[in-house]
Formats: C-alpha cells, structure tokens, sequence
C-alpha cells in the first residue's frame, strides 16, 4: 500500500516536472522578445522603448544565463505559482479552480451514468450468454467504439439541440447543460466496460466456486449476489484504471465541443492562442487529476481483493 | 493458430480496409481534380459524373479531398505505427532481456508517459510547433510506443525465463538466434493486435486534433478539419458532412475489427 502510495505521488511529481520542462522551451519558443512584450502589457503597446525593456529585463532577471531561468520557473510551479495568462491576463490559478470544478462535475457525472448503463447490460448480457441481447449490445459497443468520442457528441447534439430543440447547445448556465455532454462522455465509456462487465460476468458464472454454490443449492441470485458480484468486479474496477485515458480524452473533446468551461477546454483553447501559463496549468490540473483518480482505483482493487495485500 | 488464421470478422476488416486504402491510392493516381481549387460559383453541388462525391462549400472537389485526407491518415497513421512498434519492440525486449539498470531507466520514461492522459501530450507537444505535421507524426509515435514496450516486455521477461530458452543459450546459441528462435514466434501476434488497434488511435487522435484546430492547418485536406469546416452546413449539404464522419467511421471500425479481440 505504502509502495502503491510513493509510485503515485511520484507520477504526481513527474507530471508537474515534465509538463513545466515543456511550457519552459514552449515560452523560450514563444515569436518576439520576452522583455518587450512583458514591457507591451504592462505600460501598453505604445511605451514600449528599450530604456522600459531593460528594466523589465533586469527586474525579472531576463538577461541571467538560461538554465537559471529554468530553475526558476521550477521554483515557481513547486509553490504552485502558476503566473498569469498571457491572454486574460488574470491569476491562472483563479481560473483553473473554476475549470476544475466544471470538470470534475462532468467527470464524475460522466462515470456515474456509463455505470448506470454499463451494469445492468453488462450483467444481462453475461446471463444470456450469446443470446440475442449479448449480440446487439457486442455490435452496438462496436459501432460506438468505432466513432471519435467528439462524433457523439456531435449526433446527440445535432437530435436534441439543434431539431428538438430540447436541450441547450453549449456552454453552461445551470444543470441542463450538463446533460447533453454527460451523456456523451457515458455513452462512450459504457460502450467499452459493459463488454468487461459483461466478461467477467460470463467467467465468474463459469467458475467451479459458482458452480459448487449453485450445486449447493443455492438459487442463480443467490450465488450472483454472493459469489459473483465481488469476483466480477475485480477486473472491472481495474479496468476503470485503463478506462481513465479514455475518460480524460473524452474531455478534452467534449469539453471543446459543448464549451465547457472545463480544464480539456481551457487546455485546447490555450493551445491554439499559444497561452502558455495556461496550458502548464490546466495539462499539469489534468496530469494530477489522472493521477488521483488512478491512485482512487488502485485503492478500490486493493479493498477488493485481499490476496494481493501481502505483495504490494 | 497460425498467424495468418483470420475469423469472420478479421477478413471483413481487412477487405473494408482494403477498400478504403485502393480508393485513397488510385484516387491519387487517376482523379486529375485538385483538392485546393476554389470553384465558388459550384458551392455545394449535387454528386454528379464530373463530381462523383459533389463539392464542399468553396467549390472544391469532394473526391480529390476526401482522397488526400484518407491519405494523410493513412500515412500518419501507418508511420506512427511503424515508429513506434519499432521502438517499443526493440527497447522491450532489451529492458526484458538485460533488466537491470536499463530496465529501471526504460520504466522510469514509461512511468513519465503514462502519468500523463496521452491526448494531453499530443496536445502539449503539437502546441510546440502548431500546424506541424511532423510534430504531430512525433507526438502520436511518442504516446502509442508505450503501449507495445509494456507487452514486448512482459513476453519477454517470461521467455527469458523459459526453459527452452535456457537451454538454446546452454547450448552456446547467440542471442540472435535466441531473439529469432524463441522471442519473436511469441510477439508476433500481439504486436500485429497492438499495431491495428495503434494505427486506428493514430487515426482518431489525428481528427480529434482537426477538430480542436491545434493539428493540420486549412486548407490541407484532413478528416478532422474537414468535419468542423462542414459543420455549419450541416442542414444545406448532410450528404458533404457525412462523408468524412463516414470516412473515420469505416477506417477505425476496418482497423479494429481486424486486430479481433482485445488480448
């Protein structure tokens, strides 16, 4: 548990090395002088002389050997400084904790419905085993998966906003903006866990523990409920890990197609306007949140299964 | 089962496949048509002999564009795949062979990866060089190698191990013999597994990055791009915005019904 805990934190600890290393060069690569236009923001494009450059330059060290620099960006990420963006010009930080927020409600919305979904197909499918139920949910997963995650979105939009008229494009102002995009994400995700779900179902019912406690004498609930369930759900819950990529790329595109103000949103905004203490900061916010909800599931697989403790 | 036994499903992904890949080629070869020439005055005409596919909003030909962007696709997603099975086959089977200290390093990059949601990467690293295609080439290769190092090791970390193997080296064979011999007959069909499921994320990170417009720029033709820029016309002209949704669709459904199931 303790080892589980350290990989994590340092996963954490390279994401925030890695993701800052990159916005470094991305600013060194950034067209135009640095001190000058640091000098256009503050005293505005029209006094900007080299007398105002210069003093920008020595006050935030600009003209100190480049590796010092570099230090000095870390330093400044390690105490969560994430400076201000080059576009709103207003703390990154400030906007983050907004985005985050939007994300995470999405995020976990997202996940409670792929599970309400995935589950009760997944489980049907796995009793009726090569039934017709079994087959429509397999061809159906396959022509999910075969979709980028944004084409979802895209149909689900195009039915229920722009010809019912039901629902809002984008953005958000209220609860009914998040259906559209939950649904999506959901949609995506359950069409890959309720095929697991649905394995892993077949392979417990096949185990000689479930045979022995239906030859018990137990009923089929009986022996799903007590036997099944926590074996089914082992690969499931570890396969919600691998799921996560999904997850977070289903934001990003999600995100950029609903406008969310979510972090996928801001991240591929900043992209495209070259932003850089937004991008460090909402790909540093993604990195750790990957890597949180990575260590949640490596909790809930070790509280599942106890044979596994003695070796972690 | 022999490598090349394919189910039901495999043959109908290789032949859609196959489908898709001589249209993009012979399309190159023999449609004269460009894919930039602006005709306004034949915004959005209906499919005709002239124009079997119509054309878009600018009046350019649908074929000669809904060809190169099948191009572009399939090439970005051909090298990337190349690349990075290269890659992660090679340094997997030397972190699984020699271990030790270069085993630890190898997973310390891994590590560094995949602490990362590789879409965010790709996102970062186009955000480097935006518009370039060759930054896109690295970033996609850069995210899918991982995958094919983590099995490429695992195989040979337990082949390494196998008694077959011990004895070929007791009996003085080399390693390449070894590698040839006992290593290779066993990677082989999850690299190629790995490799189509690769080849069709290459192709859906490619038109996801056309979507957010941070990949290929207007007006090169790419799926992607194409399906934002069609987008608004979705009531004029449907039959112009299905064709590049369809494009993706039977490219990823071709490439993953041919890697079958997942291993």
């Amino acid at each position: 548990m303790m080892r589980l805990l350290l990989t994590r934190l340092g996963q954490a600890a390279l994401v925030c090395w890695s993701v800052g290393t990159l916005s470094f060069i991305l600013m060194q690569l950034l067209p135009g002088n640095m001190a000058f236009r640091v000098a256009a923001g503050r005293y505005g494009y029209d006094n900007v002389n080299l007398a105002a450059a210069q003093a920008v330059e020595a006050e935030l060290g600009l003209d100190r050997p480049i590796w010092e620099q570099y230090l000095d960006w870390l330093l400044n990420l390690m105490q969560f400084n994430f400076g201000q963006s080059l576009v709103s010009s207003l703390p990154v930080a400030h906007e983050l904790l907004h985005y985050l927020e939007h994300s995470l409600m999405l995020a976990f919305s997202a996940m409670l419905l792929a599970l309400l979904l995935a589950l009760p197909i997944g489980i049907y499918a796995a009793i009726r085993e090569n039934g017709w139920f079994d087959r429509a949910s397999l061809i159906l997963s396959v022509l999910l998966r075969a979709q980028p995650v944004f084409m979802v979105g895209l149909v689900l939009l195009l039915i229920f906003s722009l010809h019912l008229r039901w629902l809002p494009v984008a953005g958000f102002d209220g609860p009914r903006f998040l259906i559209l995009p939950a649904i999506s994400l959901a949609l995506v995700l359950a069409a890959l866990s309720s095929r697991v779900m649905r394995h892993a179902g077949v392979e417990v019912i096949h185990s000689a523990f479930f045979q022995f406690a239906r030859i018990k004498g137990l009923s089929f609930s009986q022996s799903l409920i007590r036997h099944g369930v926590r074996n089914a759900a082992l690969p499931v819950v570890a396969f919600l890990g691998i799921q996560l990529v999904t997850l977070m790329e289903g934001i990003v595109m999600i995100e950029s197609l609903f406008s969310w103000p979510g972090l996928g949103h801001g991240l591929a905004h900043a992209v495209f306007n070259r932003d850089v203490p937004m991008i460090q900061g909402a790909a540093i916010s993604l990195g750790l949140l990957f890597v949180g909800l990575n260590l949640g599931v490596d909790v809930a697989c070790h509280l599942i299964d106890p044979r596994g403790r003695g070796d972690l | 089962m022999k490598p090349l036994a394919m189910k039901t499903s495999q043959k109908m992904g290789a032949g859609l496949l196959l489908l898709l890949l001589s249209f993009a080629v012979l399309e190159g070869l023999f449609n004269t048509g460009s894919a930039h020439l602006q005709r306004l005055d034949q915004a959005f005409a209906l499919p005709s002999l002239q124009e079997p596919l119509g054309t878009d909003q600018y009046g350019r030909s649908l074929l000669a564009r809904m060809g190169a962007a099948l191009r572009l696709s399939l090439l970005l997603s051909l090298t990337s795949v190349l690349t990075s099975a290269t890659l992660g086959v090679v340094l997997g089977v030397i972190a699984g062979w020699w271990q030790g200290w270069i085993d630890r390093l190898l997973s310390f990059v891994l590590n560094t990866l995949l602490a990362l949601p590789g879409l965010v990467l790709i996102l970062l690293l186009a955000g480097l060089a935006p518009g370039s295609l060759l930054m896109l080439y690295l970033a996609i290769s850069l995210v899918l190698w991982v995958e094919y190092f983590r099995v490429v090791r695992a195989i040979t970390r337990t082949q390494a191990q196998s008694s077959a193997l011990q004895a070929s080296r007791l009996l003085g064979f080399g390693r390449g013999y070894c590698f040839r011999r006992h290593i290779w007959p066993a990677l082989v069909s999850p690299v190629l597994t790995l490799a189509a499921f690769g080849a069709a994320n290459a192709i859906l990170a490619l038109a996801a990055l056309g979507f957010v417009s941070v990949g290929v720029r207007p007006p090169t033709a790419e799926l992607g791009l194409m399906m934002v820029e069609l987008f608004p016309y979705y009531s004029d002209a449907p039959w112009v915005l299905a064709q590049p949704i369809m494009a993706v669709f039977c490219l990823v459904l071709s490439l993953n019904l041919l890697a079958g199931k997942r291993t």
